[in-house]
């Protein structure tokens, strides 16, 4: 009874931390799938923020200036996307891939002076009073700032996407970009604002990995985050608030793992890192009805074939 | 917007011609690339309009007259030709105010409904409505707008609910909701781009109600229709269009549906026993005095044993995706067929009725080996052909005059002679293995002499063609094959009011020597006056079958909208 409760409590506090970056990305990729566009250049915009962010802060000792740095890094890498699909028109799936593939590589050069060197970064912050909640104010209220934030953006981008009229535009160049220019809107602006803010919100998802999290720069360290990301936004249904759940699913198969390693299970952790990825495909085979509703109609020629 | 109700008093002042028209147009042109490098084709040439407040305003014309183009100039969708254009050309309100584009024609007061409406399906109504109203600061205030939205669709007697998702609406509604979102946009001329296109009879009627009470709270109604009978219906004045030109303009109760028929096609075109049936515009061409009514389904020529012959029957036939139990979207796949029987003898012609959208689609799929039947069978003469492929079927003798013959039935970079020729390649005629450009240019040839319309040239890419020249080059490829069940979609669209007598005609004579067929089509005149027996489909069903005599068209539109 109490070894399963260590466990329990204790893959709830871990599922929290590791989901974090992830859930920065998912807000990013939702923003960008809302506006009718796929971005697998996520995987990349987490690994810049990752990667500038934890060199800003080591080389000015302050975080704050590095996840200024990491949500440009991220932000001008979405750029580049926004400009190949929307104005070169190029393929969405192409040049997020290449984009990834780039990143990788401007990250190991950019890193390499940097690999193991260990700065101060971002510390968890207790809440007062709520952080003493047994179980869950472990996990939930002694975080770095970032996750608090993070917190508060799920909601907040809910109630943007549904009770402003930036949102409700945002939701309709996705479903029909022609629709929303008969309506009077831009939807080349409005979808080079979300890509780019997408892009920025998977930047600082990356600084919280290495500046929050970690607190090292290893090259490639988000390991398929982004990608992840990409399968929590359908495994949520678009929506910011499922999103958030997936993310914690995601973290708490991490924070499961680390604690049947500790406990000796025998159960190849590599196994248990692909709990995500199945729980998603899962869901692709059973929620293909509910998918296909919500799936902004403008991603349908993209995601989906029949 | 109760405001503006209280400033356009009803009607008083409209007719008595106080004060500046709404709208003149003086000598509008519009034209379009033509085909050939360099040559234009005027859409509209010297369109003359006048509109008063609170008038109803019908447009009348055949497909290609220029109709939709000239709403479009309006609307400020299409700019006239720059070379054409004076002050006096588009005047609201007494000034010149030609509208640059949509947005300007939309702050004159102006609104449209196009004839694809321009919803989005995934928001709800409320949504779609806040999406199209100028800004009003940067929330939205849902409440207010549903509040609102449930006052004009009540003062017009509108069945809408402002917080349902526009996908789960049917066509008609939505019209109403794009209706809604003009009124809220305060727009004072509405046009209508074939707003009855998508509607069963009783919901025409309803929407003629509305235009009414529209005009009683000062409103100005612009609508379109190539249907003389709509014209007649609620119009204060009809403009007749030919060939981007106006032939006529009148108050509507100048003219009768023979004169506004001839108006319609031309003088020389109009048909000698002036209008037959005044009450529709499909009957022009009358059907031909060789051909008995279609009652009663057999003509005496026919031999008894082949009278009774059964040559396509469908039995409880069931395709698509069968409906999960537990999904939360649960329903038939849409398009699908839901357990449909029916049959059809040789020399029988069968009318299909519905909305489009109601399984009719599924129909050919199914009969031509497409789409899967998921249950039930289909017997050719008799034979149970389900699980057969398309060749299958072509050499069982079926012919397909698909809906969207360039995207469905044809390769738009081949030429005429090659896309007939593909069409008999099919039914295991082929030219041997090589292709014999003069074979081919032969029998191209052949079925061009054997075929009453006039068609394009064999050398023409058929992708360069006009909808209705593709239109002909479908028919003459498939009615001259000889095929013994016929599925026709919508077999006269896109056509002018002779071609598509003539197809009437072709159709009638294919099923006189003996051919079954089975006639899709949104026109219930030209179902009622074609068929022996009519069904009519909802949500992949057959909602009903009746005889043309004992069918009343209001009860077919009941039943095309699911009342039953």
């Amino acid at each position: 009874m109490s070894v399963f409760w260590l466990v329990i409590s204790g893959t709830l506090t871990g599922a929290v931390g590791p989901g974090i970056s992830v859930l920065y990305a998912v807000y990013g990729e939702l923003i960008t799938e809302r506006a009718g566009r796929i971005n697998l250049g996520m995987e990349g915009c987490l690994l810049v923020g990752a990667c500038f962010g934890f060199i800003a802060t080591a080389e000015t000792g302050s975080a704050g200036l590095g996840v200024l740095a990491a949500l440009t890094a991220g932000g001008l890498l979405a750029a580049i996307h926004a400009c190949l699909v929307i104005n070169r028109d190029t393929s969405q799936i192409a040049a997020g891939l290449a984009l990834t593939l780039f990143a990788g590589g401007v990250t190991a050069y950019a890193g390499r002076d940097y690999v193991d060197s260990i700065i101060t970064g971002l510390n968890p912050i207790a809440i007062p009073g709520l952080a003493a909640i047994p179980v869950l104010g472990e996990a939930l209220f002694r975080q770095d700032i970032l996750a608090y934030v993070s917190y508060a953006l799920g909601p907040i981008l809910w109630f943007t996407l549904q009770y402003t009229r930036w949102g409700l535009s945002l939701r309709a160049v996705g479903e029909s970009a022609a629709v929303a220019f008969a309506a009077g809107r831009n939807p080349a602006l409005l979808q080079w604002t979300a890509i780019v803010l997408g892009g920025a919100l998977a930047g600082i998802g990356g600084a919280q990995l290495s500046v929050g999290l970690t607190h090292t720069w290893s090259e490639g360290m988000t390991a398929g985050r982004g990608f992840i990301a990409v399968a929590l936004v359908i495994f949520g249904l678009w929506s910011p608030l499922r999103g958030m759940l997936g993310a914690l699913l995601f973290g708490g198969a991490v924070g499961l793992q680390l604690q049947l390693q500790a406990l000796g299970a025998p159960v190849s952790p590599f196994l248990l890192d692909m709990l995500p990825y199945l729980l998603t495909l899962a869901v692709l085979a059973v929620w293909t009805g509910a998918a296909s509703r919500a799936m902004p109609e403008g991603l349908k020629g993209i995601l989906r074939t029949g | 917007m109760s405001a503006e109700n209280l400033e356009t008093s009803p009607n008083q002042d409209n007719h008595t011609g106080n004060g500046p028209p709404l709208l003149e147009l003086r000598g509008i042109t519009k034209s379009f690339p033509g085909p050939a490098p360099g040559t234009t084709i005027a859409a509209n040439d010297g369109i003359d309009l006048t509109l008063r407040r609170g008038e109803i305003h019908a447009v009348l014309g055949e497909n290609g007259s220029g109709k939709s183009t000239l709403m479009k100039v309006i609307y400020g969708y299409h700019a006239p030709d720059a070379s054409k254009v004076s002050p006096d050309s588009y005047r609201w309100l007494g000034r010149p105010a030609l509208p640059g584009s949509p947005a300007a024609a939309r702050r004159l007061g102006i609104g449209m409904v196009f004839q694809d409406f321009s919803l989005i399906p995934a928001l709800s109504v409320a949504e779609n409505v806040a999406l199209f109203l100028p800004g009003q600061g940067r929330m939205l205030r849902r409440r207010q707008l549903v509040r609102r939205i449930e006052q004009f669709a009540g003062e017009y007697d509108l069945e809408i609910d402002p917080r349902q998702r526009v996908d789960d609406l049917s066509l008609g509604e939505r019209q109403r909701v794009e209706l809604v979102k003009l009124l809220l946009a305060e727009a004072r001329l509405l046009i209508f781009d074939e707003p009855t296109s998508v509607l069963a009879p009783h919901e025409v009627d309803g929407l003629f109600r509305v235009f009414s009470a529209l005009k009683d709270n000062g409103y100005s109604v612009l609508f379109i229709t190539h249907k003389v009978r709509e014209a007649l219906a609620v119009s204060d004045n009809v403009t007749v269009l030919r060939r981007g030109r106006v032939t006529a303009t009148a108050p509507s109760r100048r003219f009768d549906a023979p004169s506004l028929v001839a108006a319609m096609v031309g003088a020389e075109n109009a048909p000698p026993s002036a209008a037959p049936e005044p009450a529709s515009a499909a009957p022009a061409v009358p059907k031909p005095p060789q051909t008995p009514p279609a009652h009663p389904p057999t003509t005496p020529e026919q031999t008894g044993g082949a009278q009774k012959e059964t040559a396509l029957e469908f039995r409880e036939v069931s395709t698509g995706r069968a409906p999960r139990p537990l999904s939360r979207f649960r329903g038939t796949t849409p398009g699908g067929l839901n357990a449909v029987s029916f049959s059809v003898r040789r020399g029988e012609i069968l009318g299909v009725a519905g909305v489009a959208g109601n399984g009719q689609r599924a129909l050919g799929e199914a009969l031509l080996g497409l789409e899967p039947v998921r249950r039930g069978s289909i017997l050719l003469f008799g034979q149970p052909v389900t699980g057969h492929t398309v060749s299958d079927a072509l050499k069982g003798g079926v012919s397909v005059i698909p809906e969207n013959p360039l995207s469905d039935a044809m390769v738009p970079d081949m030429r005429v002679d090659e896309n007939l020729l593909l069409a008999g390649l099919g039914r295991g005629r082929p030219a041997g293995f090589w292709l014999n450009r003069n074979t081919i240019a032969n029998r191209a040839e052949a079925i061009r002499a054997g075929f009453p319309l006039t068609m394009a040239g064999p050398a023409a890419p058929v992708r360069s063609l006009s909808g209705g020249n593709i239109q002909r080059v479908m028919l003459a490829g498939e009615l001259g094959q000889g095929a013994s069940i016929f599925l026709a979609y919508y077999p006269t669209r896109g056509l002018d009011v002779l071609s598509a007598g003539a197809t009437r005609r072709l159709l009638l004579e294919q099923s006189n020597a003996g051919a079954a067929a089975v006639l899709v089509s949104e026109d219930l005149d030209e179902l009622l006056a074609l068929s022996d027996r009519l069904l009519v489909m909802y949500r992949g069903r057959i909602a009903g079958e009746f005889a043309p005599s004992e069918a009343s068209p209001q009860e077919i539109g009941l039943l095309m909208t699911g009342h039953t």
